[in-house]
């Protein structure tokens, strides 16, 4: 039996539980035996992204305590996995348990496609918006992107496509950043806002219903846009939709 | 005292990585089913013009069915057989007075089909501003020196030796304004590339 | 040894020296030293404020993705070929010394002369005393970023020659005296409107012109007097080849070929990184180059000067200013392999969205943010945060320049300096402090929710609130996930 640590990013711990719960059923119902280890916090990605490497780095040890004991770790959420596999050598210094923790860290929708290889089949007869989170596309590779020229492959469209009923639309700028960005999202606030308004205008062009996306800190700032907008589109992170889709 | 020379050149050499080697690049390049065609669309996608002819004696006839031609008054030519030709490059003492010309005709060594770019060298003729302030520019070249990429066109063309060379691509065009394309900038406002044989 | 001309330390601005760069970035006489934190926001603010204008430039920005995306697509060996670019840059800088040597010596048997600037003003002054040398008054240059680096065209004016920046979008903003908005597309930023009143007040055309192949007739009527007129030229440099001595000028226009060929004066400045091994490797650049500015598979004219012309005298000035100290920096030293093509700009969502002017440097961009802060870190401390970290400029790079990590990297540099500002530094400690007790984190967060649940919306939609400008806060939920997950595990 496969045994996770899963990790929960803080603001989805705080703000949306049930993207969590949703990520406990979807990795339960494959057979997967979930631990949540209760000293979590954070992997302090808010921390390094203001450059302020200092107070990020006791986090970054306290992740590797925390977790290193599993041998899998599962996050829904391709930024605070980005942070650990790609940016805590920057935090700290080089070492075994470093290393192992960068093999063994996964994003919930490359865990489900590269590591338990599911088939999900079920029904969402919606029109989806897929959002591709920068970090999850370009630092972990769960697609291709726009940029490169290389065959085309997308882990989270693969996921999607045994659900019937769903329509993807087609987006006019299929990767482009929604805006988030971190702390860019208040420092540099209006780009940051531009940015998101030019995304769900080209979700809107497209007949979205629901955009959905693996990493909830897009959408939480594309949901704030909507919300603020009287938009009737609305967010869901890539587990819920699945856990709903496949009951 | 060092100079600034050495200055720079032991702040590069003390600054320097270990040594990294250099790649073998054999790999890269593209092939082309039909070169001729494929050099032809190239022109034509950059903005020039490319006409197929099977003989050097017919190339007087195509340039007259270009009107720029038909109406040039000063016409230089380092290809033979241009019958409108009244500027001789070599015998220009001020490249200056090349100002008013209207057709300048080149003979290129090779063209390049993934991009319709011509070679060409400066040769003993020298006053090489008459290439670009005449307002047309033709360019001449054998159909059997195309070649289907740049690697190719570097294996083939001497670009060490003293002197000027330049792969030209089309006229010459910007699109600074609002990216609205336009040809004829500063340079040739057309290039008419006649492929022979 | 350590060259001390090499500036490490923040109290010069971009150029090396102490004279304030004010015609060209910083404000009106003021000293342009100290730290400039919100410098890209606050400019940025100002470009977003005008709505229309953001989306005609973001567009317009995008079209040139678009243009590389479908040339690229036509590339089958596209990614071997930014590979190769990256494996021969990174060949030569790790023996760059040797190979300038050898490009120095071969230029020289081909008749060229060759100067060594350690900085941006000994490049001006080189320049400088080689026209005044020779009488020279009236100069055209094609474009190099090198020369807008080093401010070249304000110290010339300055002794009283007349430098005309021949490259059509140089030229416009030359006659607007603003800098370029972007390195190969310099007016981007205008509309034709604005260019063809430009015109009307500077070049005496009629009023209210505006189709852009009038414009450019316009402008090449004008120039060609400046060509013809000339007494040297001053251009830059693509590829400078080791192997036999001769650099290559990439361009469209034709004004650098215009340039090269009439004056008896022919001055081309490079960066040290500008060179190249062999012959055979410049291929694997020049194919990749135009495809990545602007979607052309090569530019109009690929010149290869060897030499002087028949008559006529040609100096090479190679310059420093920085570059050997970004060599001496691991995680920096990638970004020497830039070939300044624009790729990363033109996708760049928040380039797209602040336009060029909002970086207040030479060249802006992701290439700008991380080259800019070696020399003057404090005033363009904002640059390495102008960013989402999104990671599309490093997928874009023909030359495999890490971008986006190099920015993280940057930021941590500016924070150890202390050089972020002191909001961000506060809530990052704090932030950092909650984090790192979980019951701190649990006290806090349950806190903060109840309280956002129950303040009157006045109160938590406040003018400190930057996020609820024109966001929703999400709604807080009454458990957390960990509450919610204990409660159905029965704990």
């Amino acid at each position: 039996m496969v045994e996770v640590g899963l990790f929960i990013p803080c603001y989805v711990d705080q703000f949306y539980p049930r993207v969590g719960l949703s990520t406990v059923e979807l990795l339960e119902r494959q057979g997967v035996k979930v631990d949540f280890p209760q000293e979590q916090t954070c992997c302090g990605q808010p921390m390094a992204n203001s450059g302020c490497f200092a107070d990020a780095a006791p986090l970054a040890r306290n992740f590797l305590s925390i977790f290193s004991r599993y041998r899998y770790v599962v996050c829904p959420s391709g930024s605070c996995t980005s942070m650990v596999r790609n940016h805590y050598r920057n935090l700290l210094p080089d070492g075994p348990e470093l290393n192992e923790m960068r093999g063994k860290v996964y994003e919930l929708c490359e865990f489900l496609h590269d590591v338990l290889k599911v088939q999900l089949r079920g029904r969402f007869p919606h029109r989806v918006g897929l959002h591709q989170s920068c970090h999850g596309l370009r630092e972990l590779r769960l697609g291709a992107g726009s940029e490169r020229r290389i065959d085309g492959f997308d882990k989270i469209r693969d996921l999607l496509s045994g659900l019937e009923g769903i329509e993807l639309v087609q987006l006019a700028r299929p990767d482009d950043c929604c805006g988030f960005g971190g702390t860019f999202a208040v420092y540099e606030e209006a780009v940051s806002c531009a940015m998101g308004k030019d995304r769900i205008a080209d979700h809107e062009s497209a007949g979205a219903e629901i955009i959905a996306g693996a990493d909830m800190s897009c959408l939480m700032h594309l949901s704030g846009l909507l919300q603020r907008q009287k938009k009737p589109i609305r967010v869901m992170h890539v587990a819920e939709l699945l856990e709903e889709a496949t009951v | 005292m060092a100079n600034s020379r050495e200055l720079i050149l032991s702040a590069l050499r003390s600054a320097e990585p270990t040594p990294i080697p250099l790649p073998d690049v054999s790999g890269v390049g593209v092939r082309y089913p039909d070169v001729r065609q494929q050099f032809a669309k190239a022109v034509a996608d950059v903005g020039g013009r490319c006409v197929l002819l099977s003989a050097p004696e017919m190339l007087d006839e195509a340039l007259s069915s270009l009107a720029e031609y038909a109406q040039a008054k000063r016409v230089a030519s380092l290809v033979p057989g241009v019958r409108k030709a009244n500027v001789e490059l070599a015998d220009v003492e001020d490249a200056h007075d090349l100002h008013d010309l209207d057709v300048c005709v080149l003979p290129g060594e090779l063209g390049v089909a993934e991009n319709g770019a011509v070679w060409i060298r400066e040769g003993a003729s020298g006053n090489r501003a008459g290439w670009f302030l005449a307002q047309h520019m033709v360019l001449v070249l054998p159909g059997a020196s195309i070649v289907h990429d740049m690697h190719q066109a570097y294996e083939r063309i001497d670009a060490g030796a003293r002197g000027f060379g330049i792969f030209i691509s089309g006229p010459s065009k910007t699109a600074d304004i609002e990216q609205a394309l336009v040809i004829g900038a500063q340079g040739p406002r057309s290039c008419t590339v006649c492929v022979i044989g | 040894m350590s060259s001390t001309y090499a500036l490490r330390q923040p109290t010069t601005d971009i150029d090396g020296t102490s004279m304030p760069a004010a015609r060209e970035h910083a404000p009106t006489g003021a000293a342009t030293n100290h730290a400039r934190p919100h410098e890209h926001a606050q400019k940025a603010a100002a470009f977003v404020a005008n709505d229309a204008r953001l989306h005609w430039h973001d567009q317009a920005i995008w079209f040139l993705r678009g243009k590389r995306d479908r040339v690229s697509s036509a590339v089958p060996d596209w990614e071997q070929l930014r590979s190769a670019a990256e494996q021969i840059k990174a060949h030569t800088l790790s023996q760059i010394a040797e190979y300038l040597e050898q490009f120095e010596r071969k230029a020289i048997q081909l008749g060229a002369q060759v100067h060594w600037a350690r900085d941006a003003d000994e490049h001006n002054r080189t320049v400088h005393s080689l026209l005044a040398e020779r009488g020279v008054q009236r100069v055209v240059k094609s474009k190099s970023m090198l020369t807008e680096e080093c401010h070249l065209n304000p110290y010339l004016e300055e002794r009283g020659i007349e430098v005309v920046d021949t490259d059509l979008g140089e030229r416009i903003v030359q006659l607007r005296r603003e800098p370029p908005s972007h390195i190969v597309m310099p007016a981007i930023h205008l509309k034709k409107e604005e260019i063809g009143e430009l015109f009307h007040q500077q070049l005496g055309s009629e009023k209210a012109l505006s189709d852009p192949k009038l414009l450019t007739e316009i402008a090449r009527q004008h120039l060609r007097q400046k060509f013809l007129a000339a007494q040297a030229t001053i251009s830059g440099v693509n590829f400078a080849i080791a192997e036999t001595g001769g650099f290559v000028v990439c361009t469209n226009e034709g004004n650098a070929d215009l340039g090269t060929s009439l004056p008896p004066l022919h001055i081309a400045c490079m960066g040290v990184e500008k060179v190249v091994p062999r012959l055979k490797d410049l291929p694997v650049f020049l194919r990749l180059l135009a495809r990545s500015a602007t979607g052309q598979p090569i530019t109009s004219y690929t010149s290869h000067f060897l030499g002087p012309r028949r008559g006529a005298e040609l100096h090479i000035v190679i310059v420093d200013h920085g570059r050997s100290g970004i060599l001496r920096r691991e995680e920096y030293r990638r970004s020497l392999h830039c070939i300044r093509c624009g790729a990363c700009m033109n996708t760049c969502p928040v380039y797209r969205r602040s336009g060029g002017h909002s970086y207040g440097v030479t060249v802006p961009g992701p290439i700008g943010s991380v080259l800019a802060p070696h020399i003057n870190p404090a005033a363009h401390s904002s640059l390495p945060f102008a960013s989402t970290l999104c990671g599309s400029c490093s997928d874009v790079c023909p030359v495999k320049v890490d971008l986006h990590h190099q920015l993280l990297v940057w930021r941590g540099e500016l924070g150890r300096a202390g050089l972020v500002p002191f909001s961000k530094r506060v809530a990052s400690k704090l932030g950092g402090w909650i984090l790192a007790r979980t019951w701190a984190y649990r006290f806090f967060g349950k806190l903060g929710r109840w309280f956002l649940a129950r303040l009157p919306r006045a109160v938590v939609y406040n003018r400190w609130n930057v996020w609820g400008r024109q966001r929703e806060l999400p709604a807080p939920p009454r458990e957390s996930f960990r509450e919610m997950y204990g409660r159905r595990r029965g704990q």
